[in-house]
């Protein structure tokens, strides 16, 4: 008998079995995500998770008997009162033949299953990003980045390719019948050996001439020669500039109910996450604004309560402060999401709208306005349409031909489906701009 | 406890080792190999943890297996619902192979290795060395090979042909896997080990020669070409047929070899798993009795303590439990509990039968030496065949049974028999039935191939007890059969006795699809 201790052996045998299976059912597996998406808690959404899709799109069909028709018996244990010829009354619901249907265990129901939650927020983010990444106006201005490009026989000794070398050293080696040390060794013995025999002395001297001849080559041809030697070669490309900012503007005036400041954090997460996951070199920059707008980290941008009164323009200014401190436009994409309840305090308006128009829209490759309703306001859109004082700056905006987006939430539903309106991939758009 | 008796306990508490595998395994052959005569492939036990078990269940129990996404889909079940607890894992998987491979799990306890031990690897395999039909239909020498070739075979296809048409080739032959089996002994015994020597020659001989049949190059003088006759046109293609893989992968018109290389692989995988379907009551049954008779005799030597022999009980009794119809936990008739009861109930009735078994079993009743008829039982029947012959009285009694029948054309369900002197054979006779394959699954078979015409393949279901097939999925497999075959193909479900058509399908090829 052998055992056989199987628990080290690599796990994750079926990993190639459950690709074949997510790319097989992608289509219902995303749309399922999405839903749950939106009944989740955003923070959740880093967990990964259950997702259920419909059976029929993995189903594996066989021929089999279908559960109608025909006479069906059963034999069943525990007999109580039952004797031959007794009848009974069919049970309410379908007729005792149903539950023979799904003989196989695969009966209609919908499949669920857990995704990791790299495969989940794959599935999740998957065809999101952020417009416009290369900046046209810098995509001259590139960059300049190295590459591996085949070897070559000059270089400096860092880049010396030893397996290369090791194989031209070895071919010439060969090539021109370098001797071998085991070579040398055996006709050093044999002569040692005539030697001692004392045998007749032609031979021997025709030994030492030829191991003469053999260590003369030796020398000649070198165990390594700077011929062999080769390096790796790198050629410098030119990239277009990606180094991208998303700088988050969120209102957390007294206005804001509890409610629309979960709603505008909600969205905020979901930024997060999407450039964080997405984007190697996306630099955030997060700024809550009241009536003064101060630059904070990410802690406290998404958890410190604060209150007062509503001056928009002044996360513009600070926004623009930052842009001229760090974010050079020549060599940053620069993108802005705001998030507001709407109100702002009535002298601002035309101030925000000139910042917005004259120095913040120029800078960014876009710009996102979304604003939070109250739960109770979804009622009324139908026919009241009542628009903020903010709204109806940026729609002025947008008329004139800015290149804003603008959306409006009520509800947590909402957030994911607005968020993917405004980051999904726009190829056709894309493939129409570029020359 | 003596000190004495303590020198034979094999261990004592949950923990376990190499070493004390070894000693359990070697207690337990002489248990089962010196006293009860089983005859068994060298064992092979393997310690496996939860997440490869989990693997395992995937890929069918083999340790090696292509891969496919039903095997993903299969997995992502068995793990959601083992996360969320609604199902324990099995204690140990067993493969029909030689040397006969169990796996275990690294969380059993002590106890429960033992019982794995003698239920895999010493009831099952001897179940797998023996009986008639593991015998005729597999090739335990070889299954490890070849899955290790067909899993090879597969993903070379994968990566010249592409996944998707890999996978489509798959999808088809694994829908008509349930119609992949040759039922009846052919004249080669199954030799999977050189399966991987034919497949070349195969391949060499597909390209010297060609199918007369499928000529298509019009000949000179239009009465040159003579016509077949339908018998001998039906000889040629093996028809009738009920192994649909079978037919396919021979007499395809325009499947490329290694499309016809996969189905034979699903096929031959299909057949090996065949008598596994057969066996279910027996197997486990076999399984049981010995991992039973095994315990107690451990523990009546001094084996092991009484809490460890408490601690099988409790786990046997859970396995062998059958909850009685009305039983919210009823879930069909237990392969375990019905398995175990029977092979219990033949060892009474040869040590201590009563009237009735010498009336019912008078070549059995009164044997005395049990283990030899039941050796005998274990190697030449199979469920269908062990029931309608074993099943006793007594046992029927025990459990209660009762026949009830569903006729659609009457307004109620009527109890057919009970346990009683007039019901006894019926209820066998409709019991064992239920465990015939060729009553549980459709029989459908190619009838005829149009070959002047348009190529049209035709299939009969001979509809049984007038249960049609199951119409949305019919028409799914037939569009896959139709895919393999490159042309028309039409299903047609006939009443045997009067040749009366209740139904047809048919399916035409998705050009595109190969």
């Amino acid at each position: 008998m052998y055992i056989i201790d199987r628990r080290l052996n690599p796990g994750g045998k079926s990993l190639a079995n459950r690709q074949r299976f997510l790319r097989r059912a992608k289509a219902q597996i995303q749309r399922a995500v999405r839903q749950t998406a939106g009944d989740r808690d955003i923070t959740d959404l880093e967990r990964g998770g259950e997702v259920t899709i419909p059976a029929d799109g993995v189903r594996e069909p066989s021929f089999r008997r279908s559960g109608e028709g025909g006479v069906h018996d059963h034999i069943l244990p525990g007999n109580k009162r039952f004797v031959e010829g007794d009848t009974i009354d069919r049970p309410p619901g379908g007729g005792g033949g149903s539950s023979t249907g799904g003989d196989n265990g695969e009966g209609e129901d919908d499949f669920r299953f857990a995704l990791t939650r790299d495969e989940f927020l794959d599935l999740f983010l998957d065809d999101l990003e952020l417009p416009d990444l290369a900046k046209r106006r810098v995509a001259t201005v590139e960059t300049q980045g190295m590459r591996r490009a085949g070897y070559t026989v000059t270089g400096s000794p860092v880049n010396l390719a030893l397996l290369r070398s090791m194989r031209n050293a070895l071919s010439r080696r060969i090539a021109m019948r370098r001797p071998k040390p085991e070579e040398l060794l055996r006709l050093q013995e044999e002569i040692e050996c005539l030697e001692k025999q004392e045998g007749p002395s032609d031979q021997l001297t025709a030994l030492r001439q030829e191991l003469e001849q053999l260590k003369l080559r030796t020398k000649r041809f070198p165990y390594i020669d700077p011929l062999d030697l080769r390096y790796r070669r790198f050629e410098p490309v030119s990239r277009p500039v990606a180094q991208a900012v998303m700088f988050c503007l969120m209102d957390v005036s007294g206005s804001m109910t509890e409610h629309m400041k979960d709603l505008a954090k909600r969205f905020y997460m979901l930024l997060y996450i999407f450039l964080t996951r997405r984007y190697k070199h996306v630099e955030i920059v997060f700024i809550r604004h009241t009536h003064e707008a101060k630059e904070v980290d990410e802690e406290t941008f998404f958890n410190s309560p604060e209150t007062g009164g509503t001056v928009v323009s002044s996360a513009l200014r600070e926004m623009q402060r930052i842009v001229e401190e760090r974010y050079s436009p020549d060599s940053w994409n620069i993108y802005a999401a705001q998030a507001s309840d709407g109100d702002n305090s009535p002298n601002d308006g035309s101030t925000s709208a000139a910042l917005l128009r004259d120095v913040i829209l120029p800078v960014c490759q876009y710009y996102a306005y979304l604003e939070v309703g109250s739960d109770s306001d979804r009622m009324q859109t139908g026919f009241i349409n009542h628009k903020t004082s903010l709204w109806q700056t940026y729609e002025t905006l947008q008329e004139q031909g800015a290149n804003l987006a603008m959306r409006k939430v009520n509800h947590r539903r909402e957030i994911y489906p607005v968020f993917r309106e405004l980051f999904r991939r726009r190829d056709a758009e894309a493939g129409a701009r570029v020359p | 406890m003596s000190l004495m008796e303590h020198d034979h306990l094999l261990f004592q508490g949950a923990d376990w080792d190499f070493g004390l595998i070894q000693r359990i395994h070697d207690a337990i052959e002489t248990i089962g190999v010196g006293e009860m005569g089983l005859d068994v492939y060298p064992n092979q036990i393997e310690v496996i943890t939860a997440e490869q078990m989990l693997d395992a269940y995937a890929s069918i129990g083999m340790p090696l297996f292509y891969k496919h996404w039903s095997f993903g889909k299969r997995f992502a079940l068995h793990e959601a619902s083992y996360r969320q607890g609604f199902m324990g894992l099995a204690y140990e998987i067993v493969i029909n192979s030689n040397p006969c491979i169990s796996y275990i799990m690294e969380e059993n306890s002590a106890t429960m290795q033992t019982l794995v031990i003698a239920h895999a690897a010493f009831g099952h395999n001897h179940f797998f060395k023996n009986n008639y039909l593991f015998r005729e239909w597999t090739d335990a020498d070889g299954i490890l090979d070849y899955l290790e070739f067909a899993k090879g075979y597969i993903t070379r296809c994968e990566e010249r042909y592409g996944h998707a048409a890999v996978e489509r080739v798959l999808d088809a032959a694994h829908a008509l896997m349930s119609h992949g089996v040759h039922r009846y002994p052919r004249k080669k015994r199954p030799d999977l080990r050189s399966e991987e020597r034919r497949e070349k020659e195969r391949h060499l001989h597909l390209e010297q020669t060609f199918n007369d049949l499928w000529r298509t190059v019009p000949t000179k003088g239009a009465a040159a070409k003579p016509q077949l006759s339908d018998e001998r046109r039906r000889a040629l293609l093996e028809l009738p047929q009920e192994n649909l893989l079978y037919f396919l992968e021979k007499s395809a018109p325009r499947l490329q070899p290694w499309q016809r290389e996969i189905l034979r692989i699903v096929r031959q995988i299909a057949q090996y798993f065949y008598p596994q379907r057969q066996t279910k009551v027996m197997n486990e049954g076999c399984a049981t009795y010995c991992h039973y008779r095994i315990m107690t005799r451990l523990h009546e030597t001094g084996q092991i303590s009484d809490g460890s022999f408490l601690e099988f009980l409790q786990s046997h009794t859970n396995v062998t439990r059958q909850p009685e119809y009305d039983d919210p936990h009823y879930g069909g008739i237990n392969p375990y509990a019905l398995g175990f009861g029977m092979m219990q109930d033949i060892e009474r009735i040869c040590i201590k039968p009563t009237a009735e078994d010498r009336e019912w079993f008078p070549e059995i009743a009164g044997r005395g030496d049990a283990m030899a008829v039941l050796r005998d039982v274990w190697a030449n029947y199979r469920d269908e065949s062990f029931i309608s012959q074993y099943l006793s009285p007594h046992l029927m009694r025990q459990w209660r049974m009762f026949h009830l029948v569903d006729d659609p054309d009457q307004p109620e369900l009527r109890i057919e028999a009970i346990h009683d002197e007039r019901g006894y054979r019926r209820l066998r006779r409709s019991l064992s039935r239920h465990y015939d394959v060729g009553w549980s699954d459709p029989d459908i078979q190619v009838i005829d191939v149009d070959l002047a015409g348009d190529r049209r393949l035709i299939l009969h279901h001979h509809v049984l007890n007038r249960t049609l097939l199951h119409k949305d999925d019919a028409q799914r497999v037939l569009q896959m059969v139709a895919n393999l075959w490159g042309y028309a193909v039409v299903l047609k479900e006939v009443e045997p006795a009067t040749g009366a058509i209740f139904q047809e399908h048919v399916a035409h090829p998705h050009e595109t699809l190969f």
